[in-house]
């Protein structure tokens, strides 16, 4: 096989792996390697993408074993001479070949209060909001989250506790928690100090060091514990 | 293995290295209090023992031995000052720097004492 063809091996929901030999480009990112297998090779494989420019978060899938975005994962980053396995993402459930089941994942946003816990009506001036705050700051640092589920699927922890919440939800709770215009602080704290809370996270970092958009929830992750372990010091909220 | 390259960042290597020796250390701290009760209990035995660590092999042993105290304890506080100091991630490398130095200069001294 000469290095003008891919050798890529998509995991399949049927069992197995399959080896298609796909034709190598200059300019190829991952997706549309597998796009090329679904459009020429075999109509029968299942993914999932949308926007292909990395703003949808669904076309994240397991290369080489490491969750990636794969319309932003150029084919040569990641090629092991002219092979590259792709399978579908970890710790969610998969309906076929590389499409999973986001469900839990996002079952988990809203479970770890991730929605918007508003206290004016429409009728209500337009609040302001000091843009150099140290508390607004901190929650732009998480607002650029697209969900796509790279984090969770990197997590080892979520791999070990099906109820831990995981990185994404954690995240978005901690950018809520700092947002002047969200009035649930109570309620997420709650949320994020249960049995599948922000206590669960072990800090192996897995979920920065792969967040495709450079965040990093693991640092947040470390904002809920310090603010849920205060208000336990503090006896009572 | 390939597992394990696949994660091979520095935050996961200290997670596994802090468990990892947490374990060991948890593995031999039983052996290490009953050799400490021999002193109690069969004096003679613990003086066999004792000749032991004379060896190079023991002294070896004993060296990875105060690898893993220090590896666990320094990852502790690795831990306590990563989610519990809201630093910033520069202030955090001089700390885990100025940790690093401190613990250096104690071993000279010590391996100085000797």
């Amino acid at each position: 096989m000469s290095m003008s063809t891919l050798a890529v091996t998509i995991e399949r929901s049927a069992g197995g792996q399959t080896t298609f030999k796909v034709p190598a480009h200059d300019n190829q990112t991952v997706l549309d390697v597998v796009s090329w297998v679904q459009q020429n090779a075999d109509p029968t494989l299942s993914y999932r993408f949308a926007c292909r420019v990395g703003m949808c978060g669904s076309c994240a899938m397991m290369v080489n074993g490491v969750p990636r975005w794969t319309c932003r994962t150029h084919i040569s980053k990641v090629l092991e001479g002219n092979a590259v396995t792709i399978g579908p993402l970890r710790n969610l459930p998969i309906i076929k070949d590389l499409a999973v089941d986001m469900d839990p994942f996002f079952d988990k946003w809203v479970a770890a209060e991730g929605v918007h816990h508003g206290a004016l009506t429409r009728n209500d001036p337009i609040a302001d909001i000091d843009e150099s705050s140290a508390a607004r700051v901190t929650a732009n640092a998480g607002i650029e989250c697209i969900n796509c589920s790279v984090c969770y699927a990197a997590c080892d922890t979520v791999t070990g506790n099906d109820a831990y919440l995981g990185p994404a939800a954690l995240q978005r709770a901690w950018t809520l928690l700092n947002d002047a215009k969200d009035e649930g602080r109570v309620a997420i704290l709650d949320a994020v100090s249960g049995v599948g809370g922000c206590h669960n996270c072990h800090s192996m970092g897995s979920c920065t060091h792969l967040c495709p958009n450079d965040l990093d929830p693991m640092t947040a992750i470390a904002g809920l514990k310090r603010e849920t372990a205060k208000t336990v010091w503090k006896r009572g909220r | 293995m390939k597992a394990v390259i696949n994660r091979a960042h520095p935050l996961w290597l200290a997670h596994v290295l802090h468990r990892l020796s947490g374990l060991a250390l948890a593995l031999f701290l039983p052996l290490h209090f009953w050799v400490l009760s021999l002193a109690l209990t069969d004096p003679a035995r613990l003086d066999g023992f004792l000749a032991l660590t004379d060896q190079t092999v023991v002294k070896l042993a004993e060296y990875g031995l105060v690898f893993l105290l220090a590896v666990h304890m320094f990852g502790g506080l690795r831990v306590m000052a990563m989610e519990f100091l809201p630093w910033t991630a520069p202030q955090k490398t001089l700390a885990a720097m100025a940790s690093a130095l401190s613990f250096l200069i104690a071993t000279l001294f010590f391996l100085q004492a000797l």
